[in-house]
């Protein structure tokens, strides 16, 4: 083993984000309270240094590293893209809500790139030990991160509950993972595929590990039945926090789910099919139905990402590239549509107060029309109305479906996404026909402002150019998928 | 003579007691706790037998690798009960009922 054989030169990003957060944990101890702009600028810095290296490392065809550990296949390198731009909207949105919150702190910065190393790893690996680090370094971050407002019941609460259960999907996990290094004798995802697809192997045992993964995947993504811990934790998180959990980690469980899924357990898929068909028809059901009750609207961006969590399972239970290339592109807007639900209401939130019910939305277009439009387009987008970049995610997924058959299903999410419009629609119609009943202000600063008016533009953008997007994520999963 | 079996039972059983300790278990969230660290000690023994059966070290470096990440879960889990407690003057399940909707 030597250097060279390492080929640690794939791994360049991770490699920069690692050394530079460590690096940012030890200047950020030099800085004062007042000067933590420095680390404010540094962390952008960062993420923009990490997002040039990916663009330049990017290759077609997929190359491993660290002994067939890790790999940068283009599926990896533009979800480690999406990730990157979704981190870097929630420091530049989260930055004026948590300075108001006493949470403006070096931790929130050197954890967040953390986290974002650890969605890097879990993109990028291809064996079950990276596979279980990378996830466990996203999520121990993210316990860390959603306690960080440590006098908040609230948030303690709700970091507790993330903590067990999450703890619990770990271990059901790890579990799984077990099984499966019994059955095939392999930890490599490309070897353990290989194997059961030749039909070497334990199966019996093979099934019995892939439930346990399922149930795992299930619990992390947050689809029903294991959605217990997801409004109680973007209900209790700062709201900094909860764009945080609710935009890339998306795209890292994509990832991670290609990985274990499409790639290790490749010869199954008509076993998982049958149970993510489950996870998704619940999800899509309880997600928006559950969603209507809610007065709260981080609790009701919760219950809409559980249903969203329905369409990404039903792009991935199509089991091909077409239908994989379709959650990706789910996915990769989801994190931009979610990233500026958040941001507007942290737009609206100031000082003692969080903007987290749906009265406090009245008469938001009256007061202030442009970000009252910016609303209306992410509401639109997360809808699936059309023009708007929702739709086309929700009809590539539909599309696939449909393709394999089960037009019964892509009926029922269209039906389920109906229902889900009625309390998106609500929030237009409280913005837009109700009386203001407390006085509305925005902070934040001009840039935030712009960014996150670009942002919801952008949604309206991809809505019209969604081709050139799907293409590329076509491709990308094209290219990585057989090896 | 101690087979493959005989390990993947205790492991089977030792996980089924951690699952029942978290989802059982409505006093204490130190038990929970150890429940979760019961569980993660369950899905060990079913890597080392696996890799003592198959004569392969890889799964023994992966336990190396459960128990590392095991010790940092447990320090940050802790960590946030100790918060917890500052707040809520309490480590009692049935008293996380703040958050509903």
């Amino acid at each position: 083993m030597t250097w060279t054989s390492l080929n640690a030169g794939i791994a360049l990003p991770e490699i920069f984000l690692l050394c530079a957060t460590c690096a940012l944990l030890l200047i950020d101890l030099f800085v004062s309270d007042a000067r933590r702009g420095v680390t404010h600028a540094l962390a952008l810095v960062t993420l923009a240094i990490t997002g040039v290296l990916l663009w330049c490392g990017y290759s077609p065809a997929p190359e491993l590293a660290f002994s067939a550990m890790f790999v940068a296949d283009p599926i990896a390198t533009l979800a480690k893209g999406g990730m990157v731009l979704g981190v870097a909207l929630v420091l530049i949105y989260g930055r004026s809500y948590a300075a108001d919150r006493g949470i403006y702190k070096g931790e929130l910065y050197s954890l967040t790139l953390f986290s974002l190393s650890g969605m890097m790893v879990m993109a990028s690996a291809v064996n079950l030990l990276t596979l279980y680090v990378g996830l466990e370094l996203l999520s121990l971050s993210l316990y860390a991160l959603v306690a960080l407002q440590r006098d908040s019941v609230n948030a303690t609460e709700s970091a507790m509950k993330y903590f067990v259960l999450g703890a619990l999907a770990s271990g059901m996990l790890l579990y799984g993972m077990s099984m499966i290094y019994g059955a095939t004798g392999s930890l490599n995802v490309y070897e353990i595929g290989h194997r059961l697809l030749v039909g070497e192997g334990n199966r019996l045992l093979a099934v019995f590990g892939l439930v346990f993964i399922v149930t795992g995947i299930a619990f992390k993504l947050g689809a029903v039945p294991f959605h217990m811990w997801v409004p109680d934790v973007y209900h209790g998180a700062p709201t900094v926090i909860t764009q945080l959990i609710g935009s890339a980690p998306k795209l890292a469980a994509f990832a991670f789910i290609i990985r274990l899924l499409a790639q290790a357990l490749e010869g199954f898929a008509p076993d998982w099919r049958g149970m993510l068909i489950v996870l998704a028809v619940l999800s899509l059901a309880i997600g928006n139905l559950s969603a209507i009750a809610q007065s709260n609207i981080k609790r009701m961006f919760a219950y809409s990402t559980i249903s969203h969590m329905g369409f990404l399972l039903l792009g991935i239970l199509v089991a091909n590239p077409v239908g994989y290339s379709a959650s990706f592109f789910y996915a990769f807007t989801y994190v931009l549509t979610a990233a500026a639900g958040f941001g507007l209401v942290m737009l609206l939130a100031r000082n003692g107060f969080e903007a987290d019910q749906l009265d406090d939305y009245k008469g938001l277009a009256r007061k202030h029309p442009w970000f009252g439009f910016m609303m209306l387009m992410v509401m639109f987008s997360m809808a699936g109305i059309p023009v708007f970049v929702g739709f086309f995610a929700k009809l590539a997924v539909l599309k696939a479906v449909v393709n394999l058959g089960m037009v019964w299903l892509a009926v029922f999410a269209v039906m389920m996404s109906l229902i889900g419009a009625f309390y998106y629609l609500r929030v237009v119609k409280l913005m837009y026909f109700d009386e203001p009943v407390n006085d509305i202000t925005l902070s934040g600063g001009l840039g935030a402002k712009i960014v996150l008016s670009l942002n919801c533009l952008a949604l309206l953008v991809m809505g019209l150019f969604p081709n050139y997007l799907l293409s590329m994520l076509n491709d990308a999963v094209v290219f990585s998928l057989p090896l | 003579m101690v087979t493959l079996e005989h390990y993947l039972v205790l492991a089977a059983i030792l996980f089924a007691i951690s699952v029942f300790g978290i989802f059982m278990n409505r006093k204490n969230l130190i038990v929970l706790l150890m429940a979760i660290e019961l569980m993660l000690l369950a899905v060990n023994m079913n890597f080392i037998a696996f890799s003592q059966f198959l004569g392969d070290s890889a799964g023994q470096i992966f336990v190396f690798f459960i128990l590392t990440v095991a010790a940092a879960e447990s320090a940050i889990g802790l960590a946030i009960l100790v918060v917890l407690f500052r707040n809520l003057r309490s480590i009692n399940v049935e008293d996380l009922d703040h958050l509903k909707g």
